[in-house]
Formats: C-alpha cells, structure tokens, sequence
C-alpha cells in the first residue's frame, strides 16, 4: 500500500502518553494493539474509498451523456463492479471493523480483544485481497465485469479465455474477504461475550457494543453461505464444474440464493454499527440519555434474528415463485418495526436536549435523515408489486446508496469526529469539519436523490448507455457526484493537519460518559491502569451516578463538576 | 395548556396529512405513461406508499428541524438536559403502529400482486382473473447477447419488435440463450428475469395503444445497455393485418446496436482494449423494427 503519504503525519513529536509508541511506523507493524490495528483498519479503508470514488466518478463522466462516449462499454461495466466490489468489501467492512477494534474494548473496559495475534491476521489480509483485487486491472481483459453480484452465467464467460483472468481474481479476492470478515467475527464476539470489566453486565453495555456484537454474529452465520458460493464459483470457472452453469445441468439461481443469504444480512453488519454510532452521538451532544436504551439495545438482536429470513426480497423478479415472492414479502416487512423502534428512539434522545451542533452531530443528524429516506423507500420496495417495477432500476440504486452513503459514510463521518480527539489525542478543526458536512450532505442527496425519478422512469442499473429522455436527472446526479469528490477534501485536510499540529485534546473534550472517556488521549498500550468497575447504565446524563467505582470514576466526575 | 399543546399536534397532524395525500397524487405523475391493467394497480399502490411515506418523513423531520432550530443549548450552558430514559406507553405505541402499517401495506401489496397474476393462472388462483381472452399458444420471447427476438407460433411470424392488440391478455413464453435478461416493459410496470435452461410463463394486459419501450432489466454482460426494444399495442384488427403482412415477408436480417458497435468497434477517449464476449449476429425476421422508430 502507498499510503505512506497519509500515514506520516501519525507521527506528531512527543505523544503525551509515556507507554504508548510514538513512532508512525508502528502502523506498518503486525501490530498486535487493538488500537493501532483500528487505525490502521481506518486508514488502509479510506485509501480504497478515495479509490471507489474515483472509479465512480468516471462513471458520472460517461453517464453525464446519453451514449457510451467516454470509457468502452467493458471498462464500464468493469467500473461499477470494481466500485460496488471495493466500496463493500474494502470500504464499509474494514471501515467498521476498524471503529469497532479501536472502541469495543476500551467501551467495554478491557485491556486488548480477546485475540490479538488473530485480529492483527484479519487485518492484514486486508491489504492482501485489496493487492488482489486492484492488480485484476493489470491481468488480460481487466477487472471482472460480471458486477459484484457476480452472477452465473455472465461471470462464467471469461472472453479472454485465461485461467488468470479479472473474475477469477475477484473471486479469490471475496473469499479472502470472507475469510478475513469470519476470522473479526469470531474475535469480536468473544471480546464482548468474555471481557467486559466486572459490573458491566449485557444492559450496562453501550449500544454500540450491541449493535457491533448483533452484526458480527450475522458475519458468523452469514458468511459461510457466501464464502461456499464464490468457491463453487471459483470452481465453475476454473476446473469445469456445473454448479450454476445451466448449460451443463447447474442453476443459476441457486447462486443467487447462495450470494444473497449472506449478502442481504450484509447491509444490517454496515447499518448496525452505525446504528450504534448513533445512539452514542446523539445522547453526548443532545446532553440527554438515550431514549429507551434496553428496547433499542434488544432490537438489535432482533434485526439480527430477522436479517437472515428476508434474503430473497432481492429475486422478486427473479425466477421465483408467487408464494416465496408473498412469503418474503411479509418478512421483510417484519424487520421495519425493529428499524423503526431506533428512528423514534433517536428522535426523542434529541427532542428536548441542549443540543450542540458539532460537527459529529450535524454528520449524526444529516445521516438519520437520509437513513429514513432510505428506510421509507425500502418499504416500498419490500412491497412486491411495486418492486416489480423498479427492481434492477436505478430507484434500487437511489435507495442502497441513501443507506450506504447516505447513512452508513455520514455516520462514520460522524463518529470519526466524535473518537478523533481520543485516537490521536489532538482536536480537529470545527470549520473544516462543518464545511465537508454542509458538502457531503449538499453532493450526497444531489448525487442519489435523482437516481429515485430515474428508476421510475425505467432506466435499468449498470447501463453505460441510456435513451436521451434521462439525461436531466443523470446531470444532476453527475454534478453530486463531483461534488462529493470534492468533500473529500476537507475532510483529508482537516484530518492531516489536525493529526499533526491539532489543539491538544483533553481526555473528555465532549464531557460524554463512557469507558473510553476515563483514559487519557490517545489511551496508553494497556488501556486502563487499573481495569474499572462498572456501576451504572452507560448514559446517565442529567444524573450524578458515577459510571464506575474506583479511581477513575472519580476523575471522571470531577471534570465533569470542572467543565 | 396540556390541551392547547394537543389542538397543535392535532392541527400539525392534519397538514401533515393533506400535504402527504397531495404528494400521493403528484406521485402518479413520476411514473411512465400508464398502459396496462397492471400499471394501474401498481401506481395506485405507489400513491398509497409515497401518502405514509411522505408523512413519516414530514412528521420526524419536521421534530428534527424543531428541535435544531428551537433547542439548542445557550453559549455558556454546560448543564445536561432532562434526564429521560423512556417512557413504556410511547414505545409500545412506536411498536405497535408500526407493526400493524407494515402488515396493512403486506396485505394490501398481496392483494395486488394477486390480481396482476403475472405468473399466469396458477399464481392467482384466489384472485378475480383480469378478463383474458383465450390465445392457445404464448408468444415465444427469444432473448440472447444481444438482441430480442419474438416468434408467433401459429403465424410463422418472427420480429425484432413485440406486436400485442389491446385489452386483451398477453401470454408469453421468455427464454434465454445464454445468460440471464430481464424482461421489462416500464409503461405497463411489469418485470420478470429470464433465466437459460427454463421457460417462464409470463402474462399481463396491455390497455393503451402506442409504442413503448422494452429493456433488458438484469445485466447481461458487455452490450447490456444497448439491449433494447419496443413493443406495439394496437387495436386487434391492426394486429391480425401487422400478423398477416409480416408472415408474407421474408426473414431480413433486422438491425441490431450490439452486433453493429462490435463490428465497427468504435473508439472511446478511455479506450483498453478489454475483450467482449462475442455478440450473436444480428437476428434474423420477417419483421424487422428500427431502433429510430419514436416510443412514448
């Protein structure tokens, strides 16, 4: 990885911390710190987002006219699988696992994960895949082009007849994934299940924790399923077997199963965590507990529960019959309530609060409304006749993209502004921060609001061409799109130059409650010199109930009395 | 000053109504024209889903921007709100509604899934059949990389474009050669995958005359795009003479956009050289469609 650039600044002179290493090549380290390992989960996911949207700002280029007049048709249709493919699989995932390794155990007052060496192993194969994946570009024929469905029989073709070819590699590259995904699974549900500091019983855990251990038990059921496909498809392609090759007896659609009973519960392992960076975004700058915790906390589990019965709502069109199309269906709807239960919760946390408009909480409150923009749309397209219609349209489009930019990017915006001063001990600057918000949310909606009119129109997905009667709304969407390329900036900016001459960052700048708000910024190796007792519910504000019972509880309402 | 503060929510909840039902109304309009029994059961759903739709999000966001605007927290306050942790009788009700929203909208969609009976009869067996008049053989859709092709069995009429007469049902046969495709017609609002190695039975009413587009919805590899169509609905006279004519003509090798732009591979700005697979030759027709032809 070339990411050195970025990496440097890591290395502001003298840290605070007399334990913690002060060098940056610590980062470059088969570090066995759940906190280097977090940020270096970060770091390595933010290069291949710059990456993704760069592929799919190519993409605005070529759709900002009718006909394919910028890239070949199979460079596009290499461009939206690379862009799904790198933004799922090298974006979002090790986005979030990278959040959830730096907080889990210092939220849950443990020392390291449960697994270090193994934690430190799922990381690297990050960078391995993404060698993987990003050197198909170099391979006769390029990239694969089947999309990052990979759907048989198209990514059976192989036209450049190589048994080294851009499919082929994008395969092996998921089932690395897979394999690197089950491997943080495994970690981060012992972690919570076995090292919570004494007294933090399941209800005294922040929702984050629940939410993280909620998605990585779907990581655990769900992977396998799609891990077993890409190999059986792997097979398929190289030694000649007919899994889903209909021409020697297969079935395509068993595949489709195959993807989408893991790859459907895959956007509740996105959306949970950042559910959980919500509930604990919105109670620090609304000054208020969060609303119903114990019912929000559980219906996390609940969505768990649900996320693996609802897989086929992505085959309504496909060929599957009227009964399974009802049946689904209903249980897709199911899974709105538990949704739901969080939106009002959110709500009230903020309804009569002192809310303050930091820049985590413009990034918290942006995303909560795309998230129920997408949430109201994903309704409508649980609903089948309806889905009908715009199934494989861009309206499909408008809507994954709401929840995964919309929610999913904004919410790690938000949470990266909210944990920034704890990870590098500086603070970042306000204006920078409010001004990649006011861009992001202004580029994301101009981006993905004109893909729903689109869809309804009739454009399908994945067309490098379109007729001239949806050039309006694909302008629109192309100028989002450029616009949130440039958001980045800032955000880039902000960071680099915070990292290294910030304002030193106090221990609790935000006066929140929680474990990780006890140590010092950034936390020393060990965590915590002496491991807490836990006392009370994670988000007593307004109460004087000091979180925990030894020494550090007491720094704790001490600063809050001071500030 | 409890009860002033519920004739507020009382009359907010009503705007917020009559503004969601005229968003419902206007929601027909974002929809293609509307030409087929089908397209009709499916919009009137649209505008039901955009109604609670847009008074979800008005209703939430509406306390969002309140809350924003109204209680943000003085210069100089380091104080914490008020410290509510919940409150039962609110989220059973958060619950509860819903729950029984979601279930009215299943069972409303179910209902209409069961009328459009896309699937032919075995799908609708409870539902009241739309009208159908009897046509003893499907049309075949032959589908392949790149191009569409629709065969009249009892006619010996091929063509590169679907002809169907008005009101009445159409029944067809979709099979693909190759990979997957997606039949779908946006002015009549139906869709369905067709997978290589089955024959689906797909059927639907088609009730405006005109000529629409047909597109291939599930990505098909290199000249996905380009793989488009029309379809004619016509009155059933028009029909039987376009069925007559075409059955006198001679098979003629129709245009075809994929074949076409692979023969003369055009050169793009960004141009790699990555390789396709090869489109087949275009189809040949008794009745040959052109791509410049006008369609709504």
């Amino acid at each position: 990885m070339s990411n050195a650039s970025i990496e440097t600044p890591l290395a502001p002179p003298g840290q605070p911390q007399p334990g913690a290493p002060d060098n940056w090549r610590r980062f470059f380290t088969f570090s066995t710190d759940h906190k280097v390992i977090g940020i270096q989960y970060l770091v390595t996911a933010f290069v291949f987002f710059l990456i993704g949207g760069l592929l799919a700002m190519v993409m605005r280029g070529e759709l900002i006219t009718p006909a394919a007049d910028l890239v070949d048709r199979t460079v596009y249709n290499a461009l939206f699988t690379m862009h799904g493919t790198i933004m799922l699989f090298l974006w979002t995932f090790p986005m979030l696992n990278g959040l959830a390794n730096y907080l889990v155990p210092l939220m849950i007052g443990a020392p390291d994960m449960a697994f270090p060496r193994l934690n430190a192993a799922a990381f690297w194969l990050v960078p391995v895949f993404g060698f993987i994946l990003m050197a198909s570009f170099l391979v006769p024929g390029g990239p694969s082009q089947s999309g990052w469905w990979a759907y048989p029989p198209v990514s059976l073709q192989n036209p450049t007849g190589h048994l080294i070819n851009g499919q082929s590699l994008w395969l092996l590259a998921v089932a690395l994934s897979g394999i690197s995904s089950i491997m943080g699974a495994v970690n981060f549900v012992t972690t919570i299940v076995r090292m919570r500091a004494p007294g933090m019983g399941w209800f005294k855990m922040p929702a984050f924790v629940w939410t993280v251990m909620s998605a990585q038990i779907i990581q655990l059921f769900g992977l396998p399923a799609l891990t077993a496909g890409a190999v059986m498809l792997l097979f398929d392609l190289t030694v000649g077997t007919h899994f889903f090759d209909p021409a020697g007896g297969g079935d395509p659609v068993l595949y489709q199963h195959f993807f989408w009973f893991y790859s459907h519960p895959a956007v509740y392992v996105i959306i949970l965590p950042i559910f959980g960076v919500f509930s604990e975004v919105f109670p620090v700058y609304a000054r208020k507990p969060l609303f119903g915790y114990k019912v929000v906390a559980v219906s996390s589990v609940v969505i768990t529960v649900l996320s693996g019965m609802v897989w086929v709502h992505h085959m309504f069109a496909s060929g599957t019959p009227g009964w399974m199309r009802m049946l689904f269906m209903f249980s897709t709807m199911l899974i709105s309530v538990p949704t739901g239960i969080k939106v009002f919760a959110w709500v009230a946390t903020v309804w009569g609060g002192k809310l303050r408009l930091d820049t985590p909480m413009l990034f918290a409150l942006g995303g909560l409304v795309m998230f129920l923009f997408a949430g109201i749309t994903g309704i409508m397209l649980a609903a089948v006749p309806f889905d009908i219609h715009v199934n494989n349209t861009y309206f499909i489009v408008g809507h994954f993209h709401y929840v995964i930019y919309g929610a999913t990017v904004m919410g790690a915006y938000a949470a990266i502004y909210h944990w920034f001063p704890k990870m590098t001990g500086r603070m970042y600057y306000e204006g920078l921060g409010k001004l990649h918000f006011a861009l992001t949310f202004i580029g994301a909606n101009l981006n993905f609001f004109p893909m729903h009119p689109l869809g309804l129109q009739g454009m399908p997905r994945r067309v490098a061409s379109y007729d001239p009667e949806f050039a309006f709304w694909n302008v629109l969407a192309s100028l989002g799109g450029f616009l949130l390329g440039v958001s980045t900036l800032p955000f880039i900016l902000n960071m680099i130059s915070s990292w290294v001459q910030g304002k030193k960052a106090p221990d609790n700048p935000w006066r929140a409650i929680g474990l990780e708000w006890l140590v010092s910024s950034p936390p020393p190796v060990e965590n915590f010199a002496e491991i807490p007792v836990v006392v009370s519910g994670p988000y007593g504000y307004g109460t004087d109930n000091p979180l925990v019972a030894n020494s550090s509880g007491e720094a704790h309402t001490h600063k809050r009395n001071e500030s | 000053m409890k009860s002033r503060l519920l004739l507020t929510l009382v009359i907010l909840a009503v705007l917020n109504g009559l503004v969601s039902l005229w968003v419902g109304q206007k929601a027909y309009g974002w929809m293609p024209v509307q030409a087929s029994a089908e397209a009709v059961l499916v919009d009137n759903l649209f505008s039901f889903l955009t109604t609670l739709g847009t008074f979800i999000f008005l209703g939430v966001v509406g306390v969002l921007v309140y809350a924003v605007l109204f209680q943000r927290v003085g210069k100089y306050d380091v104080g914490d709100g008020p410290p509510i942790e919940g409150n039962v009788r609110l989220e059973v009700v958060w619950t509860a509604i819903p729950l029984v929203l979601v279930l009215w909208i299943a069972a409303y969609s179910f209902r209409i899934y069961d009328q459009m009976g896309i699937l032919g009869p075995m799908d609708h067996r409870m539902g009241m059949a739309v009208a159908a008049v009897v046509v003893d053989q499907p049309i075949e859709v032959r589908s392949r990389q790149w191009a569409w092709e629709f065969h009249y069995p009892e006619h010996h009429v091929t063509s590169t474009e679907l002809h169907l007469p008005v009101n009445q049902r159409a029944k067809l046969l979709l099979t693909s050669e190759d990979v997957l495709h997606g039949f779908y017609i946006p002015a009549f609002r139906i869709k369905q995958d067709i997978i290589p190695g089955r024959d689906i039975d797909f059927e639907f009413t088609p009730t405006r005359e005109g000529r629409y587009r047909l597109r291939d919805s599930d990505y098909s590899g290199t000249y996905f795009a380009a793989n488009q169509s029309h379809v004619v609905v016509e009155s059933p006279e028009a029909y039987q003479q376009w069925l007559e004519a075409a059955a006198q003509q001679p098979p003629t090798v129709a245009e075809n956009p994929a074949f076409q732009e692979f023969s003369r591979s055009v050169e793009n700005p960004i141009s790699l050289g990555w390789p396709s697979v090869q489109p087949a030759p275009a189809p040949v027709v008794n009745y040959a469609s052109s791509e410049a032809n006008s369609y709504e």
